[in-house]
């Protein structure tokens, strides 16, 4: 208990510790800097982002039409709605950590909890977002064919234009394919479950209905994504390989496979420094409740957590605009 | 560290009257931004889809606008503003140096690579 009660004193020998080089605490400028490589990491994988976009500037995902959930709305597309709510609730727990930072400037404990409190909450809310939105992403809503060269291919209605979902044309062609596991098949190799339907039901289905076209991964020159004719349509469905229904980290029904592997490895880095931050404002929450800081004299470790707080706010806002607006 | 807060933001246009007024204040323009951000991606205007620079003007638009949340975020709410000079310095700066260039390389190298796809003698649609 001793060490959590000790002053961090001031006003000591130059080099006996306290001293406070360019106005800063040591506890808060180690936290900066830990900030400042921190954010070195998130740019680096952001650019690596940018640059595999660039690489496949043609045939990039649209993320209007990946990301077209919102919470009650079935089957509406609403795309970036959900995205800028999320948006709006981890500004408005940041703000609600600044008031928490400048109630303990003014040494209000009651108030500086209450803040804490509401920061934690807008932590958890912004999280379970974030698991809706992964989940909607794993789960898919269309279903695709990849080719053999890696290509995905969706579905199209002809007249509307809109995406059609397998379910909803694949023919039913009995088959005895079943999963692969340890236990009927080679003991030491297994596969993970199968599609809901095979490419030969998908290629039957698309054959006898007659409204279908297929939609490539390319796009044209004004950035929509090229339907091809029937005729192209079925010759493209040739190559067809394998049905991709949802994402994982092999293939996704979106298009580049490279696509959904950044959007889970940056939202979920980033993800993973939300929760870390709610777990950190936690410990903070109840040593603001029991007096730590009170009796320390200065709340500056909310400042500090606040800092880091701030910091995953501002790793959104990046995120937010190259995986959803550009 | 209570006492010595700035209080004006858009250099000195507009002054509050308290800390907390300020942070409401730096939370509307926040929000304001995001808000015009989300119309844009919404509405898409035609105007906005010309490349300029090798992207659209919608991007350059997207991307100015959140370095202009990125630096309210990190003045006004990190406290930036109250901090000595040499401090904000040494955060900012390997930022601002490493960043651009680390981008400026990589998409360079990422175009190329495009580039040599598209010209190359090799099929990559199948």
């Amino acid at each position: 208990m001793d060490a959590t009660l000790t002053n961090q004193s001031e006003n000591e020998k130059v080099w006996g510790g306290g001293n406070k080089p360019l106005n800063a605490s040591y506890g808060k400028m180690m936290m900066w800097f830990f900030i400042v490589s921190d954010a070195l990491t998130f740019s680096g994988f952001l650019v690596a982002y940018g640059f595999s976009r660039f690489k496949f500037i043609d045939s990039w995902p649209i993320a209007d039409e990946v990301f077209n959930h919102f919470p009650f709305l079935h089957g509406v597309d609403a795309p970036m709605y959900y995205v800028a709510l999320m948006t709006f609730i981890l500004i408005f727990s940041s703000v609600t950590m600044v008031l928490a930072v400048d109630a303990g400037h003014h040494m209000k404990k009651n108030k500086v909890a209450f803040y804490m409190l509401l920061t934690i909450v807008g932590g958890a809310i912004f999280l379970g977002s974030q698991a809706w939105e992964w989940k909607n992403f794993i789960k898919g809503q269309y279903g695709a064919v990849e080719t053999k060269g890696g290509q995905i291919l969706q579905f199209v209605n002809a007249g509307t234009g809109k995406r059609v979902a397998l379910e909803s044309f694949a023919a039913d062609i009995p088959t005895e394919r079943t999963q692969h596991q340890r236990k009927n098949g080679l003991w030491f190799s297994s596969e993970s479950a199968l599609p809901t339907y095979s490419v030969q039901e998908v290629v039957a289905g698309f054959t006898a209905n007659e409204s279908l076209r297929v939609k490539t991964e390319q796009l044209d020159e004004k950035g929509h994504k090229i339907v091809l004719d029937r005729e192209a349509s079925l010759q493209k469905l040739n190559q067809a390989v394998y049905v991709v229904e949802g994402a994982n980290l092999i293939r996704n029904e979106y298009g580049n496979r490279l696509f959904a592997n950044f959007f889970f490895f940056i939202t979920g880095f980033h993800g993973f420094h939300v929760f870390s931050g709610v777990l950190i404002n936690l410990i903070i929450f109840f040593n603001v409740i029991i007096g730590t800081y009170e009796r320390r004299g200065h709340y500056e470790m909310v400042e500090k957590v606040g800092l880091y707080w701030h910091f995953v706010d501002l790793v959104w806002v990046f995120v937010f605009t190259f995986f959803y607006l550009v | 560290m209570a006492s010595a807060h700035k209080l004006s933001i858009f250099r000195g246009l507009l002054t509050f009257k308290s800390n907390q007024q300020k942070i409401w204040g730096v939370l509307i323009f926040l929000s304001f931004v995001t808000i015009i951000e989300v119309a844009l991606g919404i509405l898409k205007p035609a105007a906005l889809m010309n490349p300029f620079l090798g992207m659209k003007w919608l991007n350059w638009i997207f991307i100015i606008l959140t370095i202009i949340k990125a630096y309210y975020i990190a003045w006004d709410f990190m406290h930036l503003r109250d901090e000595k000079r040499s401090f904000t310095s040494s955060i900012v700066l390997p930022l601002l140096i490493l960043i651009p260039y680390l981008v400026f390389i990589l998409l360079l190298e990422a175009d190329y690579i495009y580039a040599t796809m598209v010209n190359g003698f090799m099929a990559w649609n199948f």
